[in-house]
């Protein structure tokens, strides 16, 4: 079954003509990688994807039901983790991610536990976080990506800022969420160390 | 493996989300909560001083100095409304919670009011003092600014969602949202006048609670649509 589909995608970005009838289908539980040059359109991509820029044209089918990317249901069941981590600096990494996740869904103390532990976030996530390096940041953001318990993962480069320890880490995170059956759109050029058919490549730039 | 089923949050409980943080917020940075406040002391005061130091003539003036003041002092707040939501992200992640904007820029918008509306009315009684104003007004005073500052946070909201992608769109912002400000004023600055010469000012004040009704329900729309368009 294919999770999403993307069809004659139309974007503008000023006077360039950026993707022009750009299309792709993602089955579920595959990563869809999206490379490209810098300014191919990777953010942009994502930023169209999750609803947040208006296309020109775009033919967004989700799990077999065509829809506008600004659809709240659909929103329902996406996350997008940005270059912005949308964190507070003035609150802790727990208060933020209790903040976003609290948005979207009920969340239970022991998970939050856990998945504090699974981003190795234990020593620093109840600090304020101004008082975090921008790597600790990301860690948080990942802690919050998990708990919301979205099927589709929007990734913009996921692994900045992080050491190698977090870098093979969203690759486990990755092929954890392929395994409970969700699917990923990751915009990087990390190798991600998923299985080969857990895959799927786009290059972004190449045809247009 | 299936994912579990989730346990969405309502509109309501995101809201409160949203409130609870701007509120916690706002406690961590006293300082920013004191400006408005500050400013609001400073200018009133300044009139004793610069006008004149006979009562008589400043309880004529004081309607207008303390709407006035307490309306520039809102606006003071305002800027920072999304603005900073919208440099980390935050607004983002509100247009795609999958929950409607227009409650969580509602819950935004309350929250500007009991940070900076509220104090600024708690606080208008004590500066009347200094203006010469007698105490029997100041139960008016203070139920004509506590009608008058929620339709101020509410128009503010609009403004500062339309200027949020200009930058350094402060005097914009003034600029857009006084003019809608006026006859929050003119009521205002008339219900504090009767309430200074003992009338009754049941004219004026039902005049600001409709005018509050009326912001209440088309604001957060304009506010939400505003912000999608400020983002784009």
């Amino acid at each position: 079954m294919l999770d999403l589909s993307v069809k004659n995608l139309h974007v503008f970005r000023g006077e360039r003509h950026l993707f022009r009838g750009l299309a792709f289908a993602v089955p579920a539980q595959r990563c869809l990688q999206v490379t490209g040059a810098n300014g191919a359109g990777k953010t942009t991509l994502l930023r169209v994807l999750a609803g947040l820029l208006e296309p020109e044209s775009l033919e967004l089918r989700w799990r077999d039901r065509e829809l506008s990317p600004r659809d709240a249901e659909y929103h329902g069941e996406l996350s997008y983790l940005g270059h912005d981590a949308a964190l507070k600096a003035d609150l802790t990494g727990i208060e933020n991610i209790r903040f976003s996740v609290g948005l979207r869904r009920a969340l239970e103390p022991e998970a939050l536990r856990v998945a504090i532990a699974r981003v190795a976030a234990q020593k620093f996530a109840d600090r304020l976080v101004r008082t975090l390096s921008a790597g600790q940041r990301r860690r948080i953001a990942l802690a919050s990506l998990l708990l919301s318990d979205t099927r589709l993962w929007l990734l913009d480069e996921p692994s900045t800022n992080l050491d190698t320890a977090g870098q093979a880490l969203i690759g486990e995170l990755i092929a954890a969420q392929l395994a409970r059956g969700g699917t990923v759109i990751a915009a990087t050029h990390q190798d991600l160390g998923l299985a080969a058919g857990a895959r799927i490549a786009l290059e972004l730039g190449s045809s247009a | 493996m299936t994912p579990p089923r989730l346990v969405r949050t309502g509109v309501l409980a995101a809201a409160l989300k949203v409130l609870e943080r701007d509120l916690r917020l706002a406690i961590r940075r006293p300082g920013q909560l004191l400006q408005p406040l500050v400013f609001f002391a400073v200018v009133t005061l300044l009139f004793p001083l610069g006008y004149t130091p006979e009562l008589d003539k400043l309880r004529a003036i004081a309607p207008g100095v303390l709407w006035v003041g307490a309306l520039l002092a809102s606006m003071l707040a305002l800027e920072s409304l999304f603005r900073e939501d919208a440099a980390d992200g935050s607004l983002e992640q509100f247009l795609i919670c999958g929950q409607p904007l227009v409650g969580l820029v509602a819950a935004k918008t309350l929250a500007h009011w009991l940070l900076t509306g509220l104090p600024l009315t708690l606080m208008a009684p004590l500066l009347g003092i200094a203006l010469g104003v007698p105490v029997g007004a100041m139960p008016g005073i203070l139920s004509s600014l506590a009608l008058g500052s929620v339709t101020l946070s509410l128009i503010g909201a609009v403004g500062a969602g339309l200027t949020l992608g200009v930058r350094r769109g402060g005097v914009l912002l003034s600029l857009l949202t006084l003019p809608l400000a006026v006859p929050v004023l003119i009521f205002g600055a008339r219900a504090t006048e009767l309430a200074i010469a003992g009338e009754s000012l049941t004219g004026p004040l039902y005049l600001l609670a409709s005018l509050g009704v009326l912001g209440a329900t088309l604001a957060p729309l304009a506010a939400a649509a505003a912000v999608r368009i400020g983002l784009e």
